[in-house]
């Protein structure tokens, strides 16, 4: 069970919320190549660690926001507004 | 040693003392002609097929723990072939004759059990989606049928039928699917791949993949580097990782899948029977208990335990299909990392470094799939082209907009 702490909201549980896949993948402009738009919506770093994702406060506030988990033990490290800019932790 | 009645019979007259390791425990070499990196069932059933029907015997299998300790040991054992797309069922109907042929193949009692696989459904637009599915299936020499509601109940009496919130109007019957027993897999297709030659090492963690010119040459293992023309893949929720060593990104996310036993009870449910109104399947092990599971738990994880949202629903779904399980209690819980690519289907394909092979991305069709992953991933190493029957299931599939998308429901690998 991870618990996501929404920066609007306060604790919730995971049920929630809509996970929304990976957020360091960014839509490429209009004009870019095919592969491009291929990496977009299909290649994914799938990291075994820290992992930058959307989650949807679908039942709650209804925001979109930015969680920092780790793939292994779930520890969720930080939950943001969705246009902070939020790094990728190495360790 | 050739496994028979008889010889059951001698050795249980002798005290036992005749038999001998079902496989050896080699020391890795310094070379082989092909590596398979993962000793799952997929890995050994590719071993298996590429000394059998190519002739390649200079083949190890390298695991990095001991063998069918990953997927192989964490699914619900389901065999089957009725899914909607010709590039899909066509592949899983070969996969599901080469299980009906498997234990005399191997010599081994793998346990395959043709006891029928049901998919229920409970509305007008499942019924039609349902009987879609079975004329396609049908189209291409499968067996299917499709039952009305008074057949479900004669079928599994114990199903509610008539259930308030998800009345079953009928259900899509394949007879020929059914079970088999898991571990045997694994043990019978290493059995096999070792009398052919295959060196088996466990305890033999992959590092690295060695790359020159874009093409493999051998791998970095725990146990030393190991040099090696060829490479498969067959590693199943780690293939990201492993790719990623050869430079490559491929277009899966690791997820877990969870699975449950209850205690064991007398023969109550002899078919494998699946919910449509929630994610829930179930069939029972000849130990008696009730094997179950579910969907995903729906976020990235490489972690092989499950969480408790889905441990709810699932028993939930189960006791809405059959009440009579209300009152069973759950003995065993366990989780299944496995490579969910954007479409929900495989890839057993060539990679753009030459050499390096996978046989990948099995979302929830790895059981059902090992003997027909084994044999066309071994084509596509044997011959560095596909086999007709994984021609589709390419790397490049997405690139080229030739998904496979067999539920139609986008490209979000936690929705497949």
């Amino acid at each position: 069970m991870i618990r996501i702490d929404c920066p609007y909201c306060g604790p919730r549980d995971e049920v929630e919320f809509a996970y929304r896949g990976d957020a360091t993948v960014r839509r490429p402009s209009a004009d870019a190549p095919a592969d491009a738009f291929y990496d977009y919506v299909y290649t994914r770093r799938n990291p075994r660690g820290w992992h930058v994702e959307w989650w949807h406060h679908a039942a709650g506030c209804r925001q979109f926001l930015k969680v920092v988990r780790h793939t292994m033990t779930h520890e969720v490290r930080q939950v943001a507004p969705a246009t902070t800019v939020v790094d990728v932790p190495s360790e | 040693m050739r496994y028979s009645g008889l010889r059951l019979l001698t050795q249980a007259l002798t005290g036992n003392r005749g038999w001998t390791p079902a496989w050896r425990d080699p020391q890795p070499k310094r070379a082989y002609d092909v590596v398979i990196i993962g000793g799952g069932g997929h890995g050994l059933a590719t071993a298996y097929y590429l000394a059998k029907e190519h002739g390649i015997t200079n083949v190890a299998v390298l695991e990095k723990g001991p063998i069918g300790l990953g997927n192989t040991g964490r699914n619900t054992t389901i065999v089957r072939s009725n899914y909607l797309l010709p590039e899909n069922h066509n592949f899983y109907e070969w996969s599901l004759k080469l299980w009906e042929g498997l234990e005399q193949d191997l010599n081994y009692n793998a346990m395959v059990s043709q006891r029928g696989v049901l998919n229920l459904f409970h509305s007008d637009g499942a019924r039609n989606a349902a009987a879609r599915r079975g004329n396609a299936m049908r189209l291409d020499g499968i067996d299917a049928e499709l039952l009305d509601k008074e057949q479900v109940r004669a079928y599994c009496p114990l199903i509610d039928v008539d259930n308030g919130r998800f009345p079953v109007m009928g259900g899509l019957l394949q007879q020929r699917g059914g079970t088999a027993r898991h571990d045997a897999v694994a043990w019978g297709f290493a059995r096999a791949a070792d009398a052919r030659g295959v060196d088996i090492i466990q305890h033999c963690e992959v590092t690295g993949i060695d790359v020159e010119g874009g093409r493999v040459t051998g791998v970095q293992t725990t146990r030393g580097p190991i040099r090696a023309g060829r490479i498969g893949l067959a590693v199943a929720g780690n293939t990201s990782r492993l790719a990623q060593m050869a430079g490559l990104d491929v277009p899966m996310e690791s997820h877990v899948l969870q699975a449950f036993v209850s205690e064991s009870v007398k023969p109550l449910v002899d078919q494998v029977i699946t919910f449509g109104a929630g994610h829930f399947y179930i069939s029972q092990s000849d130990k008696g208990g009730l094997v179950f599971g579910g969907g995903l738990d729906g976020w990235n994880t490489y972690a092989q335990r499950g969480n408790l949202p889905v441990v709810e629903h699932v028993w939930a779904a189960g006791i809405a299909m059959m009440p009579s399980l209300s009152r069973l209690r759950g003995l065993r819980q366990w989780g299944g990392v496995m490579d969910m690519t954007f479409d929900g289907s495989p890839i057993i394909a060539r990679t753009p470094v030459a050499g390096l092979y996978m046989t990948a991305g099995w979302c929830y069709g790895g059981f059902k799939a090992t003997p027909g992953s084994g044999w066309c991933h071994a084509w596509t190493i044997a011959k560095d082209e596909p086999h007709r029957l994984n021609a589709a299931h390419t790397l490049e599939r997405f690139r080229d907009g030739r998904l496979l998308d067999e539920r139609g429901n986008g490209p979000f690998p936690w929705l497949q």
